[in-house]
C-alpha cells in the first residue's frame, strides 16, 4: 500500500502556515508601511530615516561589519589551530574553553559585558592590579567597542564551530604533504584549509551578521546614546511616538544590508560552482 | 621552552576573555557593596537574592511566566514540527528543498521590524500581552531548529525496521508509534531542548507582544539594568545562564553524530 500523494503536503502545512502568517505577513506589512505616509504613499519616511538617522545606519553598518571580520579571524585561528596544532593537551584546552558562550543569549552577554567593561569592571580592576594602569587611567569600554565586544564574545563559538567541524571533515594527507615539503602552518592554514571550509564559514558569519544587525538587548544596555544601532532606533519611534513609517522604513534598510551580504555569498557560491564544472 | 610559554599566555588570555565576564557577573549576584576603585567587592552577601526572591521582587513570577511559555513553545513546535519532519523525511514532497529553507527565513531576516509588526498585527486579534501572543511568536522563531532537527532525525531511523514491522502485518500508524517514533526520541528530544532555551532567552519579541503584561525572565533582566541594578541584573543573569550553559555541555549526547550530518538536507 503506497501512502496518498496528499499526505505529505497535508503534515507540512501547518507549520508552513505557521511561518506564512507569523513571519511572510508581517515581513510584506512592513515593507508596505515603509511607504505609507501621512499623505498617502511615498518615500516621506526614508527621506525622514535618512535625515535623523544616517550616522545611525553607518554606524550600525561598521559596528556589525567590523564584529564580522573580527568573528571570522578568531574562528578561523581557533578552528585552524583544533586541526593543524602540534600539541593535543593544548587542542583539548582549547576545545573545551572556545565554546562556553555558545548558548549564552545576546540580553545575558550585553549584562556581562555592560559590567566587565564598566570603569569599575574586572577588566579595569585586574589591570589595575597588575600594575598595567593607576586607577586614574581605567576607561571605560561601554561605547561602540563595548557592543562589538559582546557580539564577538557571544557570536564567535558558533561560526568556530561550524568552521571547525568542516575542518576536521578535510583529508589530513594533503596538510601533511604540504608540511614535508615546508610550508609553515599558517601558510597551509591560509592557502590550503580556509579556501576548502569557505563556504560553511561564509554561511556562518551571513547569519551571524544577520543575528547581530536584529539584537535589540545588547546596543541598549551598552550604549544608548548617539550615534547608536538603528534596532535601538526602530524600538524608540515605535515606543516614543508610534511612528510606523520610519521604524519600517530603518527596517527596509536593515533588510537591504542582509540582503548585501546574501547577495556576495551567492556570488561567490555560483563562481564556485561553475568553476567546479 | 618558548612554545610553552605562547602557548600557555595564548590559552591563559582566552580563559580570562571567556570566563572574566562570567566571573564579573558571579561576583556581582553576591555582592552587597561595589565601587570604584576598588577591584574586588568591599562586601559579600545574599541580601539580593532574598529582595529578587521576595514575593514583591519579581523572580519567580517572571521565572514562572518564562518557564510556560517556553514549554508551551516546545508542545506547540514539535505538534507542528513532528508530522512536518516526518513528510520531510520519509514522504513524497514537491518543492522539499524550498519548503526547508522557508523555515529558515525567520533566522535569515532581521528579525526586529517583523516583531513590530507582529505586535501591530496581533493589537487587532487582542493578542498581545497574552501568553498565546508570546508563545506563538517564540514558535515562529524556533520552528526552524524543531523541523529541520526532526527531519533529520526521522531520516537518520534505518527503513528496514519500519519495513519489517510493516510485512509483519503492523499499521502505518502502528508503525510510526511504536518504530518510528521511538528511534527518533533522541533527536526529537534534542529539537525541543534547543527551542526551550531559544523561547527561554527570547528577548526582543517578547518586548514588542507581551511587555508589560507578560513579564518573562530576560524582560526582568533588561529592566534591573536598565535601572542600574546591577546585582538584581546579575542574579537574574545566572538563572537564564544555568541552562544555556547546562545544554553546552550535554548538547552532543543528545546531537548524535549520524543525525547532526543530516541537518538541513
Amino acid at each position: 500500500m503506497k501512502a496518498s500523494p496528499f499526505l505529505g503536503p497535508l503534515l507540512v502545512l501547518p507549520a508552513l502556515g505557521v511561518i506564512l502568517l507569523l513571519f511572510v505577513w508581517p515581513l510584506l506589512y512592513s515593507l508596505v508601511g515603509a511607504f505609507v505616509t501621512g499623505e498617502g504613499w511615498g518615500l516621506g519616511n526614508f527621506a525622514k530615516t535618512v535625515e535623523l538617522y544616517r550616522s545611525d545606519i553607518l554606524f550600525t553598518f561598521l559596528i556589525v561589519g567590523l564584529s564580522t571580520l573580527l568573528i571570522a579571524v578568531f574562528a578561523v585561528a581557533i578552528g585552524g589551530y583544533l586541526v593543524l596544532g602540534s600539541n593535543p593537551r593544548a587542542q583539548a584546552i582549547l576545545r573545551w574553553l572556545y565554546r562556553w558562550p555558545l548558548f549564552i543569549p545576546f540580553i545575558v552577554a550585553g549584562q556581562l559585558m555592560r559590567t566587565f567593561l564598566a570603569k569599575n569592571g574586572l577588566l579595569n580592576g585586574m589591570l589595575v592590579e597588575a600594575g598595567l594602569l593607576t586607577p586614574l587611567q581605567t576607561l571605560s569600554f561601554l561605547d561602540w567597542r563595548g557592543i562589538v565586544i559582546a557580539f564577538v564574545w557571544k557570536q564567535t563559538p558558533f561560526v568556530a564551530l561550524l568552521v571547525a567541524g568542516a575542518m576536521a571533515g578535510l583529508d589530513r594527507s594533503m596538510f601533511e604533504a604540504a608540511r614535508n615539503l615546508g610550508a609553515s602552518r599558517l601558510r597551509i592554514l591560509v592557502e590550503i584549509v580556509v579556501p576548502q571550509v569557505m563556504q560553511t564559514l561564509l554561511v556562518g558569519l551571513i547569519l551571524s551578521f544577520v543575528i547581530m544587525l536584529s539584537v535589540l538587548s545588547v546596543p541598549l544596555m551598552i550604549n544608548a546614546q548617539t550615534p547608536t544601532m538603528i534596532t535601538a532606533n526602530m524600538a524608540f519611534r515605535i515606543n516614543a511616538y508610534g511612528d510606523y513609517g520610519v521604524a519600517n522604513a530603518l527596517g527596509v534598510i536593515s533588510y537591504l544590508m542582509a540582503g548585501a551580504v546574501a547577495w556576495i555569498y551567492l556570488r561567490y557560491a555560483v563562481r564556485e560552482r561553475m568553476e567546479q564544472r | 621552552m618558548g612554545r610553552w610559554l605562547v602557548r600557555g599566555l595564548c590559552l591563559g588570555l582566552l580563559a580570562f576573555v571567556v570566563f572574566g565576564p562570567l566571573a564579573n557577573m558571579v561576583l556581582w549576584a553576591f555582592t552587597e557593596r561595589w565601587y570604584f576603585p576598588h577591584a574586588l567587592p568591599i562586601e559579600y552577601g545574599f541580601s539580593f537574592w532574598g529582595r529578587v526572591f521576595a514575593p514583591r521582587g519579581g523572580a519567580i513570577e517572571s521565572l514562572v511566566n518564562s518557564a510556560v511559555i517556553a514549554v508551551g513553545t516546545v508542545a506547540m513546535s514539535l505538534a507542528l514540527a513532528v508530522p512536518a519532519g516526518y513528510a520531510l523525511a520519509r514522504l513524497r514532497l514537491p518543492f522539499r528543498s524550498l519548503i526547508l529553507l522557508a523555515f529558515l527565513l525567520p533566522q535569515a531576516f532581521p528579525n526586529l521590524p517583523v516583531y513590530i509588526n507582529i505586535a501591530r498585527i496581533f493589537y487587532g486579534f487582542g493578542l498581545n500581552g497574552t501568553y498565546l501572543g508570546v508563545v506563538l511568536v517564540h514558535t515562529s522563531h524556533g520552528l526552524v531548529y524543531a523541523v529541520w532537527i526532526a527531519t533529520a532525525a526521522f531520516a537518520s531511523v534505518e527503513h528496514e525496521l519500519e519495513e519489517a514491522a510493516r510485512n509483519i502485518g503492523a499499521g502505518a500508524m502502528h508503525t510510526f508509534w511504536t518504530i518510528t517514533l521511538p528511534l527518533a526520541a533522541p533527536g526529537l528530544m534534542a529539537s525541543a531542548i534547543f527551542v526551550f532555551l531559544e523561547s527561554l532567552d527570547e528577548f526582543t519579541g517578547t518586548y514588542f507582544v507581551g511587555a508589560p503584561d507578560v513579564q518573562t525572565l530576560p524582560l526582568l533582566l533588561y529592566s534591573a539594568s536598565a535601572g542600574g541594578n546591577y546585582q538584581i541584573a546579575s542574579i537574574t543573569a545566572l538563572i537564564l545562564l544555568v541552562p544555556s550553559i547546562a545544554f553546552m555541555l550535554v548538547v552532543e549526547r543528545f546531537l548524535r553524530a549520524d543525525v547532526l550530518a543530516k541537518v538541513g538536507r
